[in-house]
């Protein structure tokens, strides 16, 4: 029992120590030659372009549902508050909920797509062929998946704000009987640039993170197809995980000022 | 031989795997423009040894020496100085499913971004005229036969004028005549560009035609190594039962059925 909890923890940080030398690997070869260019603008367009409609449609119904909650939740207890609908939402969608849920939804889609591939690569001796013609594996695929991540995920966050915002704008007009301009004001007052940065930060760290634990996950891929499927499970997990363990990391990092 | 410079010198080397003693102690000298083949049992570690030779395994214990140098202790420059000599056909082809096939021949060549479209193009011609394909160069390896992969790999693993070539069952999957036109090739860069090579295969027929030696692996060690007439004739009956693809023999000493 105790040597089988032993066992899992060494392993734990086994991995652990494996997954930060891939990220200083990965950093290191960032201006290594030759620069991936089009494999970067690929990576771009498969993060950033391919997970829109999902990214829209989280945005859309995150705002709207935070919106009708808070705004029901404000008129009936205390009457007169469901002014504030609006800066309610945008803070929460700002701070928290825009770059969490964008990078979940991302996760899903482009993590496990990035797990797929590198796991295939590896299985198929393809990661192999990569070292034997000169190419380092992470130099060729970590890197230009990890800038990619770095750039496109606080773009996407910021989308995820602002079709949030709009979706519980409309919602409130429509449900809860706000004005438009009001709402507006109300939003416009209530945040601040700080919370819209906050959230931007987070992005950037959660796009390190999907980024690089999938890459890790494809790596680490053993045995046939199965094992890309076993791995891009894993991936999306343990990648989510990572989100809300570094979201409150980040989070009182950045409240508390340090 | 010609002259009997050691180009890959094997010294003890051991490998475990997934806890099984895959390679218990291996020696081998390959000398400079020779072919080598390795011929074996599937699964006694052929794939495995050929892998230990470019550095993409490191050995438990033991030393590899390409041209005298250490690859097994060598790390980042020049440890990709010494992989550059080599050319490797991967058992499973291992072409890049997301670049076509002109771009998986000429990898090297594009990457280095010294050369024109052009030359890239009448590199890839010609490198895939040698293995028998023509007018492909632009499909994806999906596209492809097993067969036609595998000369693929071929094309991109001699593409680069390497030193030395490693090939892993490289008529495995090929119709009789394509295998010979491959045989023939391997006679081609051995006799014309002195090149020096290590080819796995099942095939004898291929073994005998284009060896100068064969090595037989047998339980993590090489336990004959001969020219291919001397092989033929071996008293060793573990090399006899492989080579005359016996069923029942020391190799197989419990009968299945
Ligand atoms: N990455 C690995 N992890 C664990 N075990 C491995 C690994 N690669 C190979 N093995 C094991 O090592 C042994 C030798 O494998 P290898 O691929 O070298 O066989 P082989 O002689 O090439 O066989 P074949 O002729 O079928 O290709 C096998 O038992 C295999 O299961
Ligand atoms: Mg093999």
């Amino acid at each position: 029992m105790f040597a089988l909890l032993g066992r899992h923890t060494l392993n734990f940080f086994h991995q652990l120590g494996e997954f930060n030398l891939l990220i200083y690997k990965t950093f290191i070869s960032f201006f290594k030659k030759p620069f991936p260019a089009k494999s970067l603008f690929q990576q771009m367009v498969r993060i950033g372009w391919d997970s829109l409609p999902v990214i829209i449609f989280t945005a859309l119904a995150t705002g709207a549902i935070l919106a009708l909650q808070t705004g029901y939740a404000l008129m009936t207890r205390i009457k007169g508050t469901e002014t504030y609908v609006g800066g309610i939402v945008a803070l929460i969608l700002t701070r928290e909920l825009g770059p969490v849920l964008c990078a979940i939804m991302v996760a899903g889609r482009a993590g496990s797509g990035i797990t797929a591939e590198i796991g295939t690569m590896k299985v198929t001796e393809q990661l192999d062929a990569l070292t034997t013609l000169s190419a380092n594996p992470i130099h060729y695929l970590v890197v230009p998946r990890v800038l990619a991540g770095i750039i496109m995920l606080p773009i996407l966050t910021l989308i995820t704000d602002i079709v949030g915002i709009l979706g519980g704008m409309f919602v409130a007009i429509n449900e809860i009987g706000l004005n438009q301009a009001n709402y507006v004001n109300m939003t416009l007052r209530f945040l601040t640039m700080a919370d819209v940065y906050n959230g931007l930060i987070k992005s950037v760290v959660f796009g390190i993170i999907i980024t690089t634990i999938a890459s890790y996950e494809g790596f680490k891929t053993m045995g046939g197809a199965e094992g890309v499927g076993r791995a891009t499970t894993r991936s999306v997990v343990t990648i989510c995980m990572a989100i809300l363990f570094f979201d409150y990391i980040v989070t009182s990092v950045l409240t508390t000022g340090i | 031989m010609k002259n009997k410079k050691v180009k890959i010198s094997i010294r003890n080397i051991k490998k475990d795997l997934g806890g099984k003693s895959v390679l218990k102690d291996v020696n081998l000298d390959i000398f400079s423009g020779e072919t080598l083949v390795i011929i074996g049992q599937s699964g006694c570690g052929k794939s495995v040894l050929l892998k230990h030779i470019v550095g993409l395994f490191t050995p438990d214990a033991g030393e590899i020496f390409i041209d005298s140098e250490p690859i097994t202790t060598l790390r980042g420059k020049t440890l990709d100085n010494i992989r550059s000599k080599f050319g490797v056909l991967f058992q499973g082809a291992a072409l890049f499913d997301s670049l076509t096939v002109g771009e998986n021949v000429a990898f090297k060549h594009i990457r280095a971004k010294t050369f024109s479209k052009k030359e890239i193009d009448k590199l890839v011609d010609e490198k895939l005229a040698l293995v028998g394909l023509h007018g492909i160069s632009h499909q994806k390896p999906a596209e492809l036969s097993g067969g036609m992969k595998k000369r693929v790999g071929l094309a991109r693993a001699i593409a680069s004028d390497p030193e030395i070539i490693l090939y892993d069952e490289p008529t495995t999957g090929l119709d009789p005549i394509n295998a010979d036109q491959i045989n023939d090739l391997i006679i081609h860069l051995r006799e014309e560009l002195a090149i020096t090579s290590i080819a796995v295969t099942h095939d004898m027929v291929s073994a005998y035609k284009i060896s100068d030696r064969i090595a037989m692996l047998y339980d993590g060690k090489v336990i004959e190594l001969n020219t291919p007439s001397v092989l033929r004739r071996s008293k060793n009956t573990f090399v006899k039962q492989f080579i005359n693809g016996d069923a029942y023999g020391p190799i197989t000493s419990v009968r299945p059925f």
